[in-house]
């Protein structure tokens, strides 16, 4: 059965020459060969610890760097990202109602009841209070910020999202409670993500499968479970064992 | 429990006065600034001239009113070019980088190289003196340091996970920069527009005092100043006053812009 | 060794006590964990301890007894003389614990500089054996390095080394691991574990991560929002947890077995 694809990464690779206008450096290359593809509906699972290209990957994917060799095929339209510190992914001078409807008012919805009722909505699917519409990002606790944030994301209608290490700056008891939100979002709203992180446990809780990076290339891919209980590569060796 | 921001609330009184002051100067005086002999010659402060009179029996508190209005409209507009202009290269600078940046930057180290008051001096050799040249040349002046600052404000806050979200929105680089940057750049750039409005100040001051500045019957505070030198020892209170009044403004929006650099800070 | 007392702390600008009647002890070479989230009041303890309380910014009281020194209300003189000698303070970010423009080895070195009388030559041995001891290799060549050319890993164990150089009797480690790579972390806290119990340290290790406190620490206090709520065997909070928080804080910690708990 032919299986639908949300992302396909083939064969990319991506450097960036050091210096500046005027000398032309050494190009350093952050990604070597990397293939994978995220199916519909799917949690994929990114590892590996900094320094690896992770972010390189999702700026490629969100069309913010170019690749040198190799092409990223978004089937999504417009996909979306949530940012690890949640400090800075809000404009610190906008409400929260503001920060939400902002992507409404850029798409052209130009009818103000009609944004409301949106705001309104993905404030019940994140489960914000009412009152939060009021608040500026920094009168919000870390936990109701990444909501504001993964709301932000969903009032756009992605299918896919890109979650770069959401919950790493979080508490761990709201750590679970925004695991839990974005397995229910999932769910709901039939919405594949690509989950980048370096917590593995993280990872086995919430991911189908999972790619393992390290320098820049991928060393392990396979479901998570099949990972876990026989992995292959020594660095995959190393992590679960650093986390055991 | 939020401590009180003493600089921005006496700044602001004080700031206000002085343009209860001005704006009371436009509207009405004492006398008619430039009339002559409406008493004797350089009077010393009575009930009649509160502040005495000059060489020709002019009413000192009376031009002191309009100079000091024409001394903050200039000031004003000077700052309201060199910020407009300033913010908008700062921001395309800051904003887009690359060799746009390098360009308009260098360009800028350039124009700062020259005193200030030599390039406001080629430009109203130019254009010929008068108020409107005078803010002409001092607006061109003042958009290096605004460009600067600004510059750095932005391009600090383009790399920010906030502003990427919204590029991830498909908003357009004016949208960003207008509607999402420059509103946290206020914290830096209000205190910098203050500065500025000071800095005009005594700019316009010291080319009235060269004579480059406005023309008689034109009054500002630096060309009555320069005035004043003359009759020092027979009138000295003319200078006292004129020079008194530079201080109180430069002092009053002093301390606003204080008081906006303290808040910034605990703001954010 | 340090005993803590029925320590309070209340920022002026807030109206609830950011430590709110802390009292707990540390024995002889015993590692201890402090655990709890952003706001629990761990950071302040901590600060309290190393005498870094802004303390005309906030009004406190209670006891912190290290040997038969008082803390608390010690005068900065005292202080000074307790701060690096007997107590040793690893801070989370390496990367920005450490002067950008010193060389390593003049870092490890300060707190000999403060306190001893040592010739410089003295000092360079001690540091060495110091950044022999977190097991670094090449020291000779660390020693000469600036912060930002050594791995953040490194730059941990060089802070470290600087806070055990003159054998203090405490370690207070603030969230020595959070900033760290996950393979880099637990050898962090093997090395932890081995400066215990070769030289015998005494450890306060502060985090927010009860499974890395599981890994290291023998005993354990949970605090929340400025209290002690539990404090005990690691090993029996683990397995039998009194307070509701600590069975949140557990149940919330990411496992294997947890995965269809979501």
């Amino acid at each position: 059965m032919e299986e639908e694809l949300v992302l396909e990464v083939q064969n990319v690779s991506c450097g960036y020459r050091d210096g500046g206008v005027f000398s032309r450096g050494e190009v350093q290359e952050v990604l070597h060969d990397v293939s994978f593809n995220v199916r519909r509906g799917e949690i994929m699972g990114l590892v590996g610890e900094s320094g690896t290209g992770k972010s390189t990957l999702a700026k490629l994917i969100l069309g913010m760097v170019k690749p040198t060799s190799g092409k990223v095929i978004n089937y999504s339209r417009r996909p979306q990202m949530i940012f690890q510190d949640p400090f800075s992914s809000l404009n610190p001078a906008f409400t929260v109602k503001r920060i939400m409807e902002e992507p409404l008012k850029i798409q052209g919805v130009k009818n103000r009841q009609e944004r409301e009722d949106r705001v309104m909505e993905m404030l019940r699917l994140v489960e914000l209070p009412e009152e939060c519409l009021r608040a500026k990002p920094y009168e919000l606790s870390g936990g109701q910020r990444q909501r504001v944030s993964i709301a932000v994301a969903l009032i756009q209608k992605p299918k896919f999202i890109i979650a770069d290490e959401p919950v790493s700056a979080l508490d761990v008891t709201i750590q679970a409670q925004i695991l839990k939100l974005l397995k229910k979002l999932r769910r709901e709203l039939d919405l594949s993500f690509l989950f980048i992180s370096h917590d593995l446990n993280v990872v086995y809780q919430l991911c189908d499968r999972v790619i393992v990076m390290k320098d820049g290339q991928i060393v392990e891919r396979g479901d998570v479970e099949r990972i876990y209980d026989n992995p292959q590569h020594e660095y995959t060796k190393q992590l679960l064992a650093a986390v055991e | 429990m939020k401590k009180r921001n003493w600089y921005l609330i006496f700044g602001s009184v004080l700031a206000g006065i002085v343009a209860a002051f001005i704006v009371m100067g436009f509207i009405w005086t004492p006398y008619d600034p430039t009339e002559m002999m409406t008493g004797p010659k350089f009077d010393a402060p009575s009930l009649e001239h509160i502040m005495g009179t000059d060489n020709f029996g002019r009413d000192i508190f009376s031009r002191i009113l309009q100079g000091a209005g024409s001394t903050a409209l200039i000031a004003l507009s000077t700052v309201l070019i060199g910020a407009a202009a300033g913010i908008f290269v700062g921001a395309v600078t800051g904003y887009f980088g690359g060799i746009v940046d390098e360009a308009l930057m260098r360009f800028n180290d350039a124009l700062t190289a020259f005193p200030s008051v030599l390039v406001a001096l080629v430009v109203v050799g130019v254009l010929g003196g008068g108020k409107y040249n005078v803010i002409l040349a001092l607006g061109i002046v003042f958009i290096p340091s605004f460009a600067r600052v600004s510059r750095t404000a932005f391009a600090a806050l383009r790399n920010v996970n906030y502003v990427k979200s919204v590029r991830l929105m498909g908003a357009n680089p004016a949208r960003i920069i207008c509607m999402h940057i420059l509103p946290n750049t206020m914290s830096v750039l209000l205190p910098a527009i203050t500065i500025g409005f000071n800095n005009a100040v005594l700019a316009e001051a010291s080319m009235s005092y060269l004579g480059i500045g406005v023309k008689p019957p034109d009054a500002s505070l630096g060309y009555m100043l320069s005035e004043a030198q003359g009759m020092l020892s027979l009138a000295p209170w003319y200078a006292l006053w004129t020079g008194g009044v530079i201080v109180v403004m430069i002092f009053a929006v002093g301390l606003i812009g204080e008081g906006l650099q303290r808040r910034g800070k605990e703001g954010l | 060794m340090l005993e803590i007392q029925d320590l309070h702390v209340r920022f002026h600008n807030r109206q609830r006590e950011a430590v709110a009647g802390v009292s707990f002890k540390i024995e002889d070479g015993e590692i201890m964990g402090l655990v709890g989230e952003s706001g629990s009041g761990k950071s302040v303890t901590a600060m309290s301890v190393a005498g870094l309380l802004p303390r005309k910014q906030c009004d406190y009281s209670g006891r912190i007894m290290l040997d038969n020194c008082e803390l608390l209300h010690a005068d900065r003189k005292v202080l000074r003389q307790v701060q690096g000698k007997d107590i040793g303070v690893v801070f989370q970010e390496p990367m920005n614990a450490m002067d950008p423009l010193m060389k390593i080895g003049k870092q490890v070195e300060e707190c000999l500089k403060v306190h001893t009388q040592m010739k410089a030559p003295e000092r360079k041995a001690l540091a060495l054996d110091a950044l022999r001891a977190v097991e670094l290799k090449n020291v000779e060549e660390v020693y000469e390095k600036y912060p930002h050319e050594l791995s953040g890993g490194m730059c941990q164990r060089a802070m470290i080394a600087a806070a055990i150089v003159s054998k203090p009797k405490l370690l207070l480690l603030d969230e020595p691991t959070t900033a760290l790579d996950i393979t880099i972390q637990s050898q962090i806290l093997k090395l932890l574990k081995e400066l215990n119990r070769k030289y015998g340290i005494s450890m306060l290790f502060i985090s927010h991560d009860l499974n890395v406190v599981r890994k290291l620490c023998r005993r354990v206090v949970v605090m929340q929002r400025g209290l002690v709520v539990e404090s005990g065997e690691t090993d029996s909070i683990f397995h039998n947890p009194q307070h509701e928080y600590t069975k949140k804080l557990i149940a919330a910690i990411p496992t294997r077995e947890g995965r269809g708990s979501l």
